[in-house]
């Protein structure tokens, strides 16, 4: 039996097919089809009341929902890119340190396994407006009124963005550091003697060199961008009034809170393409980036 | 002036170190804080009184139980530890095939795997709540454990599919030629070698399961199956948060992951990388 199986690619990839299929895709086409209907929790015989596009149409017309859509690709286009920035930036300041690079490596590391529900929480109690580590902090300069970081309709969604690249800078700073000590020394060297200056040197043969490490950093993110529900749902669930609000805390509270499974199950569709997409992208830039690499 | 670049240069990683470290750092001290310490205004920077009341409160040895947390541990462990051991057996079989077979479609059916992955917990949620509530496994261990298997799979294939790669083909060919079948090669030289890889994969995977909230929160109802971090929320209620008391559950789940992520750290890095480069 198991000599079989190890025969053939198709029989050993069958089980995680067949997982993911379960618990993924039959979910998927399921809740495609609830999509276009009226499905309440409430009310179960709700589930065959063939409504067509009007819980898409709903979608469009519908101007909160373009908001948290909107402040979804704000959000992510501001950490992602704050995270890769900070993740270089680490990644080439370590490279530079030749005592106790291991330990500090492996300090780097921690962040990238608090749960984002612990990361949530974490900042939470840092940003609290009474008791908050940073507000006592600023208390002891003498800065004695309370900043409301949580409560504050602009700085919320700030606070929530520190959080967010805190817990995941450290994925891009380690894997760019990865890809720093995997450079070969021999065309950095070449190049100084050729008269370059350090910032030509980065920009023509560290950062080419860097690119795939950078996209296999941005892919492995991309499956997790969803995680960012946990950090917002603990730390402001959505508030105040309605300011932090993404497009997965959206999806909770319509499908819950609210019992209208229809059209939450619609949007998730949104926010299910937003997340394909962008693994897609980032997938398909790393193939050509090592494309690229393999034919130097 | 080289003097003052290098002071620079140490002052900001100092810098970055305690960011890094010190949201973490803080919790575990006021994990061992009593509440009016925490709450003191202005702040009581040095702890005066040390107290291990959350975690006799939480664990029960007095008899009384604040959160059932020696339940939501169990459930935590339980769910992940058995959620790894498939989810890795079946990720092993589906990362040695795409390292060492030529197939129709491979890399389309490698992309599959990863874009399934990409599916947001919250939006996946809400169809299965709906299925599990009609077959009747909502609230149960055995729930959770399906889905942990199914989001573990993909990342395991990418992640051993890089380690058998790093291992050459020539060994298993050998073995081949000497009279081993297929399966017996893999076993007793490829499967050896690429051990620790494996091993790294199989922390991943229990991080991935011990950390989960979104989809654990809707499939998880009582204490019969909650996880560690559905039950931190018991401490939060409409308008009061025990912040000590959820400081010390805090402390409970992530010491488990950072002793992990110290012995998987070296192995993840290669792994990953590995699989992305020469993929």
């Amino acid at each position: 039996m198991v000599r079989k199986i190890f025969r053939s690619p198709v029989m050993l990839i069958m089980p995680s097919i067949l997982a993911i299929g379960f618990v993924i895709i039959i979910p998927l086409i399921f809740s495609f089809y609830t999509s276009f209907t009226s499905y309440k929790l409430t009310r179960p015989d709700s589930l065959f009341n063939f409504v067509g596009l009007r819980n898409y149409e709903r979608l469009i017309d519908n101007a909160k929902f373009w908001y948290a859509f909107g402040r979804t690709i704000l959000f992510l286009a501001v950490v992602l890119n704050l995270e890769l920035l900070f993740g270089l930036g680490i990644a080439l300041l370590i490279n530079k340190i030749t005592w106790g690079q291991r330990t500090l490596r492996t300090i780097m590391m921690f962040p990238m396994m608090f749960s984002p529900i612990l990361v949530g929480f974490q900042w939470k109690y840092i940003f609290n407006d009474n008791i908050g580590l940073l507000n006592n902090f600023l208390y002891l300069f003498g800065y004695e009124s309370a900043i409301p970081w949580l409560i504050d309709k602009y700085l919320a969604m700030g606070s929530i963005m520190v959080a967010e690249i805190w817990a995941n800078t450290s994925i891009f700073a380690i894997l760019l550091l990865a890809g720093l000590l995997g450079i070969p020394r021999d065309p950095i060297e070449a190049a100084r003697v050729d008269g370059c200056n350090s910032w030509q040197v980065f920009k023509n043969i560290t950062l080419p060199f860097l690119m795939p490490f950078v996209f296999i950093a941005l892919t492995i993110r991309s499956l997790d961008v969803g995680r960012a529900y946990d950090i917002v749902h603990i730390m402001t669930g959505g508030g105040p009034a309605m300011r932090t609000e993404l497009l997965w805390t959206m999806i909770a509270r319509i499908g819950y809170k609210d019992a209208n499974m229809g059209f939450a199950n619609a949007m998730s569709y949104v926010s299910i393409i937003l997340s394909i997409a962008f693994t897609y992208y980032f997938f398909t830039k790393l193939v050509a980036a090592r494309r690229d690499l393999g034919q130097q | 002036m080289k003097q003052i670049k290098k002071i620079g240069f140490w002052f900001l990683v100092l810098f970055l170190l305690i960011l890094i470290c010190l949201p973490g750092i803080w919790i575990f001290v006021s994990a061992f804080r009593p509440n009016p310490e925490i709450l003191a205004k202005p702040a009581n920077w040095i702890p005066d009184r040390w107290t291990l009341h959350q975690f006799t409160q939480m664990f029960s040895i007095n008899g009384y139980v604040s959160v059932p947390a020696f339940k939501y541990l169990m459930n935590s462990v339980i769910i992940s530890s058995v959620s790894t051991v498939i989810a890795i057996t079946i990720g092993m079989m589906g990362g040695y095939a795409f390292a060492r077979f030529n197939f129709k479609g491979k890399n389309k059916i490698f992309l599959s795997l990863m874009l399934a992955r990409a599916v947001p917990g919250i939006s996946l949620s809400l169809p299965l709540f709906i299925l599990f509530a009609k077959v009747g496994i909502i609230n149960t261990s055995f729930g959770v454990i399906l889905v942990y298997v199914a989001m573990n799979v993909p990342f395991t294939i990418w992640l051993t599919d890089g380690f058998f790669r790093q291992i050459p083909k020539e060994m298993s060919e050998v073995a081949r030629t000497d009279g081993c079948t297929r399966f017996q090669a893999f076993w007793n030289v490829e499967l050896p070698l690429a051990g620790p890889g494996i091993g790294a994969a199989a922390i991943f995977a229990f991080l991935l399961s011990w950390n989960e909230y979104a989809l654990a929160s809707i499939l998880t109802r009582t204490v019969h199956s909650k996880t560690l971090p559905i039950g931190m929320m018991d401490y939060l209620d409409e308008f009061t948060i025990n912040w000590a008391g959820m400081c010390a559950i805090a402390v409970v789940m992530i010491i488990p992951a950072l002793i992990l992520t110290f012995i998987v750290q070296k192995h993840l890095v290669s792994g990953l990388t590995f699989g992305g480069v020469k993929g």
